[in-house]
C-alpha cells in the first residue's frame, strides 16, 4: 500500500479509494462531502474485509467451547486485543473491551459507586478497592469541555455517593484555565476526569499539567481519548494517566466496540461493572468471585468481529502513519479556520489557530440557526454535525444555543473545505441574514 | 434545490416575522419543552376559556427556522378555535409530520400548517416542527387535568 506521495504527505486521492462510501452521491446527486468524522468515521475495505473474513471463516463464541472454531475465534479476538494494545503503547492485559467509550467511562464511574456501596454496607471492599471508595467530602473534578459521556456518569456517581462535582473552567479563547485547575484540584479531589481533545472546540488539553496537579493530591486521572486516539499518536506510557477510554467507530473501526485502558493492577482493584458469564472465577449459589482483568469486565459473549475490525483499523492507521494524519488534519483545519473565519457574521468556537488544536471546527452564524446551516449544507451533499454535539454545558458557556461542526479525517481534501465555506456563504444568502 | 420543499416561502416569512410571539397573561398553563438533540426550547402558555375556546397561545423560545415558524403558525391556526377543533388540527398535523411525505395534507383542516408538508421528508427535522405543537397539547392537558381535579 502506498498512501503517501514523495514529500511524505498523505496521498489522499489514493486512500479515498479504500473507503467505498466516499464514492457515493447524496442529495441532488451531489458527491458526498463527509465532514462528520468527529461523530463517526467511515470505514476502509480493509476493516470491512477483516470482519467479513472472521464471520466467513472463524466465527464462534469466544472463550467458550473447545472446538476448532472456538479456538480460532478466541485467538482472533485475543490477537486483536494485542494489536489494539500496541497501537496505544500498552500490553494486552491492560485493554478492556466495552461496547463504546461511553460504557468504558461508566464502567469506571460504577467501580467507584460499587466500591463505595460495599464500604458503606460493611461488606468490603478489600484493601485493593479502597482507592475507589468515595467518603463524605470527597470531590470529583471534570472540565467545561466535557462530552456528556464524561460528565453525566460523574454527575450520577455524585448523586449516588454524595461526592461533590467540581468543574475546571475554560478561558475565553477556549483553552483550559490554569488558574481554575489550580483552584479546583485539592486534597479532597479523588478523581480528575477530562477530555484529551475537545469534540467541539478541537482544543488539545495539556495532559501533563492536569496529571501533575492530580498526582500532587493523589487523585485518579481518567482521560476521554475519543477524539485523540484516532487522530494523533497516543502512548499511554507517556501520558501518565490512570485510565483512558476511546471508541472504535471514530477511528475507522466498527460500531459496538470501545476500549478502556488501565494498568492491570489498577483494573484488578476495581469492582466489576456488568456481571454474568465469562467474568467470573467461581460461582456458588449465593455468591461469586471474579476473574482477573480484562475478563473481569467482559461479561457475556464479547464482540469478536468488532475487535477484529478494530485491530484492522489500527493496522490501517499505522500503515498510513499517525503523524502524517495529524499533519494532514492540521492543514485542513488551518484552511478551514482561514476560510470560515473570513465569512462576516461567522464565529468560530474555540482556538482560531492550529496550535494544540485538532480537526473539529465548530461555528455559529449570526441570524441563522445551526440546523438551518446544516440543512443547506446537506442540500449540497455536505455532511456536518449540528446541535450541541453532546456538550450542552460547553455551548452554554460559549453563549451558543448550538453550533455547526465540521470535523476532518485522513480522507478529507482541501476541496471539501472550500465546498464547506461556499455552502455556508450560500446559506447566509438563502436565509437573508446580514 | 430539493431543500426548497422544506423551506417554503411561508415558513421563512413566519420565521422572520413571527406572529403571536411573546408571553402574555392570562393563561391557564405554562409549559417548557426542549428538543434534547439540539437544545432548542420553547416556553408556551395557553389560555382556554370556560367554554373551551382557545383564547390565546403565547410563546417564547429559541430554535431553528422550522421550529420558530411552526410556533407562529400554531398560533395562527388554533387561537379562536374550539379546543376540539384545535385538537383536530393537531391530529392532522401529527399525521402529516409522521407520514414521511406519504400523507396527503388536508388544507381545509391544516390551513397554513400545510406548508410543513415538506418537513415530513426530512425525519431529522420533524421534531423541530413538532416542538411547539406538542407543548400546546401538553399545556391543554394540564389545564384540563387541573379543571377535572378542582371539579372532583
Amino acid at each position: 500500500m502506498s498512501l503517501t506521495v514523495a514529500d511524505g504527505r498523505l496521498d489522499v486521492s489514493s486512500l479515498r479509494h479504500d473507503f467505498p462510501i466516499l464514492g457515493r452521491t447524496v442529495r441532488n446527486g451531489n458527491p458526498l462531502v463527509y465532514l462528520d468524522s468527529g461523530a463517526t468515521s467511515q470505514k476502509p475495505v480493509q476493516v470491512l474485509d477483516a470482519e467479513r473474513e472472521f464471520y466467513e471463516k472463524h466465527n464462534a463464541a469466544v472463550h467458550r467451547g473447545a472446538h476448532l472454531l472456538a479456538e480460532e475465534a478466541t485467538d482472533a479476538y485475543e490477537a486483536s486485543r494485542s494489536t489494539i494494545a500496541a497501537f496505544i503503547g500498552a500490553s494486552a492485559d491492560e485493554i478492556v473491551f466495552t461496547k463504546n467509550a461511553t460504557e468504558a467511562l461508566n464502567l469506571v464511574a460504577f467501580a467507584f459507586g460499587t466500591a463505595t456501596a460495599l464500604w458503606e454496607h460493611g461488606s468490603g471492599p478489600g484493601p485493593d478497592e479502597d482507592r475507589f471508595v468515595l467518603r463524605p467530602g470527597d470531590e470529583i473534578a471534570v472540565t467545561e469541555f466535557e462530552h456528556h459521556a464524561n460528565l453525566v456518569p460523574w454527575q450520577e456517581l455524585c448523586r449516588r455517593t454524595g461526592a461533590v462535582l467540581r468543574v475546571i473552567t475554560i478561558t475565553e479563547g477556549g483553552r483550559l484555565d490554569s488558574a481554575s485547575l489550580a483552584a479546583v484540584i485539592c486534597e479532597r479531589t479523588r478523581v480528575v476526569a477530562f477530555t484529551h481533545q475537545s469534540n467541539v472546540l478541537g482544543t488539545v488539553l495539556p495532559v501533563d499539567q492536569v496529571v501533575a496537579a492530580a498526582r500532587a493530591v493523589g487523585a485518579l486521572v481518567v482521560l476521554d481519548a475519543c477524539q485523540s486516539v484516532p487522530h494523533q499518536k497516543v502512548n499511554v506510557a507517556e501520558l501518565g494517566v490512570d485510565l483512558l477510554a476511546f471508541s472504535g467507530h471514530k477511528m475507522l473501526g466498527p460500531t459496538g466496540i470501545g476500549v478502556l485502558w488501565g494498568r492491570n493492577s489498577l483494573l484488578n482493584s476495581m469492582p466489576p461493572f456488568l456481571t454474568g458469564g465469562s467474568m467470573i472465577e467461581t460461582v456458588w449459589q449465593y455468591e461469586s468471585t471474579f476473574a482477573m482483568a480484562p475478563q473481569r469486565f467482559e461479561a457475556g459473549v464479547p464482540m469478536a468481529a468488532q475487535a477484529v475490525g478494530l485491530a484492522a483499523a489500527c493496522d490501517y492507521l499505522e500503515s498510513v502513519g499517525l503523524d502524517r494524519i495529524t499533519n494532514h488534519e492540521q492543514e485542513l483545519t488551518a484552511l478551514a479556520l482561514a476560510e470560515l473565519g473570513a465569512i462576516p457574521g461567522l464565529r468560530v468556537l474555540g482556538p482560531t489557530d492550529t496550535d494544540a488544536r485538532g480537526g473539529a471546527v465548530a461555528f455559529t452564524v449570526d441570524g441563522i440557526h445551526p440546523h438551518d446551516v446544516g440543512q443547506l449544507l446537506d442540500d449540497r451533499g455536505i455532511a456536518v454535525r449540528v446541535g450541541h454535539h453532546c456538550a450542552w454545558p460547553l455551548h452554554r458557556r460559549l453563549d451558543a444555543v448550538a453550533s455547526t461542526r465540521a470535523s476532518f479525517y485522513l480522507y478529507n481534501e482541501a476541496s471539501e473545505v472550500h465546498a464547506l465555506a461556499d455552502g455556508v456563504r450560500a446559506a447566509i444568502k438563502y436565509f437573508g441574514a446580514s | 434545490m430539493e431543500v426548497d420543499s422544506l423551506y417554503q416561502e411561508l415558513i421563512l416569512d413566519h420565521y422572520k416575522r413571527p406572529h403571536g410571539r411573546g408571553l402574555r397573561e392570562p393563561f391557564g398553563a405554562e409549559v417548557h419543552h426542549v428538543n434534547p438533540t439540539c437544545g432548542d426550547e420553547i416556553t408556551l402558555r395557553v389560555d382556554l376559556s370556560d367554554d373551551d375556546v382557545v383564547r390565546d397561545v403565547s410563546y417564547d423560545g429559541q430554535g431553528c427556522s422550522i421550529s420558530q415558524a411552526s410556533a407562529s403558525i400554531l398560533y395562527e391556526q388554533v387561537v379562536g378555535q374550539s379546543r376540539k377543533d384545535a385538537e383536530g388540527i393537531l391530529a392532522a398535523f401529527l399525521e402529516l409530520m409522521h407520514g414521511r411525505g406519504q400523507v396527503e395534507p388536508n388544507e381545509e383542516i391544516l390551513g397554513d400548517a400545510i406548508a410543513f408538508a415538506g418537513v415530513a421528508k426530512y425525519p431529522a427535522r420533524v421534531k423541530c416542527a413538532l416542538l411547539s405543537w406538542l407543548a400546546w397539547e401538553d399545556a391543554v392537558l394540564r389545564i384540563r387535568a387541573e379543571r377535572n381535579g378542582s371539579n372532583g
